[in-house]
C-alpha cells in the first residue's frame, strides 16, 4: 500500500476578469510516494510544486483526479490527522509563543491535553527553541520559525510528513539543521514527502525523487541509482605530462593542473590508454567511472542540455 | 461547540486582546464614556438622559467599529498572511474555523461591551450617587447593542468569505448605515406604489433590521420596552446571522486559497 498515491491530479486556474484565460497549475499528475522513504519533489520556481502539496492539503480544489494517503480519500478527517504539513515560508500568529501556537495546533489535531503539556517541551527542546518557548513570535528570525514550522507539522505524531522548500531562505547551518531534523524523522519510521529546488538537499535526503516541469511530470527515479548511472566514461588521473598527446589522440578530453593530469575518455579505450601510460612510466593516480548526478537528471529531465563533466 | 471550534474561537479572541487597535479604539471609548459627566453639568436637568445617549452611543459606535475591522479581517487576513495553511491541513472542517472565528470576536466583543457597560454604570453612580431600577432598564438597550454586534459580525465575516478586506469594509459598512434607516426604507416602500415599491420592500427586508435595535433614546427617556420586542429582536438577530455565517462557511468551504 502507499503512503500518498496521486492518481490524475491537475488543476487549471482562471486568470483575468474580462478576459479570462486558463492557466496550467499542474498537469494530470500520477505518482506513488512508498511508505517510510523520503521523497523529493524537485522542479524550478513555478513548476507546480506548491500547488501539489496545496491540493494534497486541501487548501486548493483539484480540476480533476484524486489522490488516496494511507489508502483513505486524501480529504478525511482521519487522513488529516494522521499527516503533517509545513507550508512554504511559513507565517505563523506572531502574537503567539511557540508553547502557545503548539498548543493551539495540537488542539485542532486532537491532541490530548495531557500528550500536548508532555510532548511540547520535549518537541521544542528537540528544535533548540526549549529557551524561546515563552518568547512572542514576532521576535523570531526567519530560522528560528522554520523550527516551529517543523515542530508543528510533527507535533501530533504524523505518519506522512509534507515539507514544502523546507530549507528555503535559511543559511548554511540553518539548513543543516533542518536536514538532520528530516533524516531523525525518517529513521523514526515516518515518510517524508518535500518539495525544492535545491537539489544538493535532495540528493543528500531522498530515496526517490520526481521531477516536475511547467506543472506536467518529467520523471521518477531512485536517488542512488541516479547519481551511480555510468555513462561509459571513466577518468584518469596520472603523473606527467608526457602521455598527454597520446591521450588526446585516444580521443581522451585533457586537463592538466601542475605536474598532474586528468583525463576523461570513453571506458572501451581504456586499456589501451592504461598501457600507453605504462609504456612512458607514467604514475597512475586514480581512475574512476564518470557517474551522473542528480542535477544531470534534473536538467535531463528539464529538456536543457547536458554537459558531461570531464 | 467541538473543541476545534473552541480553539479557534478562544485564539481569536486572544488576536484581538492583543491587537493594539482594539485597545486605541477601547481607550476613546471610555473616554467618552468618562467625559459624559462632566457634559452632563453643562446641561442641567438632562445630566442622565446625556449620559445614558452619549455612553451608549459610544459603546454602539466603537463596538460597530471594532466588529467591522476585525470582522473583515477575520478571514482575509488569514488567507493573506498564510496562518491558515497548517490549520486547514489538520481536521479542521473550514465551516468549524468560521462558525470558531465568529465566536471568538463574539467573545471579544462580549467582553469589551461589558467593560465600557460597567464603566458607564460607574458613570452613572458618580453622577446620581445611587443605581436605580430604571437604570436596569439600560441593560435592554445594551443587550440590543450587542445583538447589533452579533449581525455585523456575521456580514464582516460573509463579505470576507469571498472579497478584499477592503471591499469587505466598504460592504459591511454600507449595509450598518443602510441598516440603521430600515425603518424608514419599510416606510417609503409602503408609500409608494409599483416596482419602487417592491424594490424597496425586497431591500429593507435584505439589510438588516438595526434601526430596531436602536432603543438608547427610549431608555434614556424611561420608556417601557416590550417583552414582545425583545423576543422578537433576539430571534431576529439570530436568525439574521445564522444565515450570514452559514453563508459565510458555504462560500468559504469552496473557496480556493491563493
Amino acid at each position: 500500500m502507499p503512503a500518498v498515491e496521486i492518481l490524475g491530479l491537475e488543476k487549471t486556474y482562471t486568470v483575468g476578469f474580462w478576459r479570462k484565460t486558463e492557466k496550467i497549475g499542474l498537469k494530470s499528475l500520477t505518482l506513488e510516494v512508498h511508505p517510510g522513504e523520503v521523497f523529493g519533489f524537485l522542479g524550478p520556481n513555478g513548476a507546480g510544486k506548491t500547488t501539489t502539496l496545496k491540493l494534497l492539503m486541501g487548501l486548493i480544489f483539484p480540476t480533476a483526479g484524486t489522490a488516496r494517503i494511507l489508502d483513505q480519500d486524501w480529504r478525511s478527517p482521519w487522513v488529516r490527522s494522521r499527516i503533517g504539513f509545513l507550508p512554504e515560508q511559513p507565517y505563523f500568529y506572531d502574537y503567539l509563543t511557540p508553547s502557545e501556537l503548539l498548543d493551539y495546533y495540537g488542539t485542532l489535531s486532537g491532541v490530548s491535553a495531557a500528550d500536548r503539556r508532555l510532548r511540547i517541551p520535549k518537541l521544542l527542546e528537540r528544535v533548540g527553541l526549549a529557551e524561546q518557548a515563552r518568547v512572542q513570535l514576532r521576535k523570531f528570525s526567519k530560522g528560528m520559525l522554520q523550527r516551529v514550522g517543523i515542530a508543528q507539522a510533527v507535533l501530533h505524531e504524523p505518519e506522512i510528513v509534507f515539507l514544502d522548500e523546507p530549507m528555503s531562505g535559511l543559511d548554511p547551518v540553518g539548513r543543516r539543521e533542518v536536514r538532520d531534523f528530516i533524516q531523525s524523522l525518517n529513521r523514526e519510521g515516518k515518510t517524508i514527502f518535500f518539495s525544492t529546488h535545491i537539489l544538493s538537499d535532495a540528493e543528500a535526503l531522498c530515496d526517490r525523487v520526481a521531477v516536475l516541469h511547467r506543472g506536467e511530470l518529467r520523471g521518477v527515479g531512485v536517488v542512488a541509482e541516479l547519481v551511480s548511472r555510468k555513462h561509459g566514461r571513466v577518468e584518469v588521473v596520472w603523473q606527467g605530462t608526457s602521455a598527454l598527446p597520446m591521450m588526446k589522440a585516444l580521443g581522451a578530453e585533457c586537463h592538466l593542473a601542475g605536474e598532474v593530469a586528468r583525463a576523461a575518455m570513453d571506458e572501451a579505450r581504456l586499456e589501451e590508454a592504461l598501457a600507453a601510460l605504462r609504456a612512458r612510466q607514467a604514475r597512475v593516480i586514480s581512475v574512476n567511472p564518470i557517474g551522473g548526478s542528480l542535477e544531470e537528471y534534473f536538467l535531463e529531465k528539464l529538456g536543457e542540455t547536458v554537459e558531461v563533466r570531464s | 461547540m467541538s473543541s476545534r471550534i473552541r480553539a479557534i474561537a478562544f485564539n481569536t479572541f486572544r488576536e484581538a486582546v492583543r491587537d493594539r487597535v482594539l485597545y486605541n479604539l477601547v481607550f476613546f471609548a471610555l473616554l467618552l464614556v468618562a467625559l459624559a459627566p462632566l457634559l452632563g453639568q453643562i446641561s442641567a436637568g438632562v445630566q442622565r438622559v446625556l449620559l445614558i445617549n452619549l455612553s451608549l452611543s459610544a459603546i454602539s459606535i466603537f463596538g460597530t467599529l471594532i466588529a467591522i475591522f476585525l470582522g473583515i479581517s477575520l478571514v482575509s487576513k488569514e488567507i493573506e498572511r498564510r496562518t491558515l495553511y497548517p490549520v486547514l491541513a489538520r481536521p479542521v472542517a473550514r465551516g468549524e474555523f468560521i462558525v470558531g472565528k465568529y465566536f471568538g470576536l463574539a467573545g471579544t466583543l462580549l467582553v469589551n461591551t461589558g467593560a465600557m457597560s460597567a464603566g458607564f454604570y460607574l458613570a452613572v453612580f458618580l453622577m446620581t450617587g445611587r443605581l436605580g431600577r430604571s437604570d436596569a432598564n439600560v441593560l435592554i438597550a445594551i443587550y440590543f447593542i450587542l445583538l447589533q454586534f452579533l449581525v455585523i459580525i456575521g456580514l464582516a465575516l460573509l463579505f470576507s468569505s469571498f472579497s478584499s478586506a477592503m471591499l469587505s469594509a466598504l460592504f459591511a459598512f454600507s449595509l450598518f448605515v443602510a441598516g440603521t434607516f430600515a425603518g424608514d426604507l419599510r416606510g417609503f416602500a409602503q408609500s409608494v406604489h409599483g416596482p419602487q415599491s417592491w424594490l424597496a420592500s425586497i431591500t429593507s427586508y435584505v439589510i438588516p433590521n438595526l434601526a430596531s435595535l436602536n432603543v438608547i433614546t427610549r431608555v434614556a427617556h424611561d420608556q417601557f420596552i416590550s417583552a414582545e420586542l425583545v423576543g422578537y429582536n433576539t430571534l431576529y438577530a439570530l436568525l439574521y446571522t445564522g444565515v450570514a455565517v452559514s453563508g459565510a462557511a458555504l462560500i468559504f468551504s469552496r473557496r480556493n486559497l491563493k
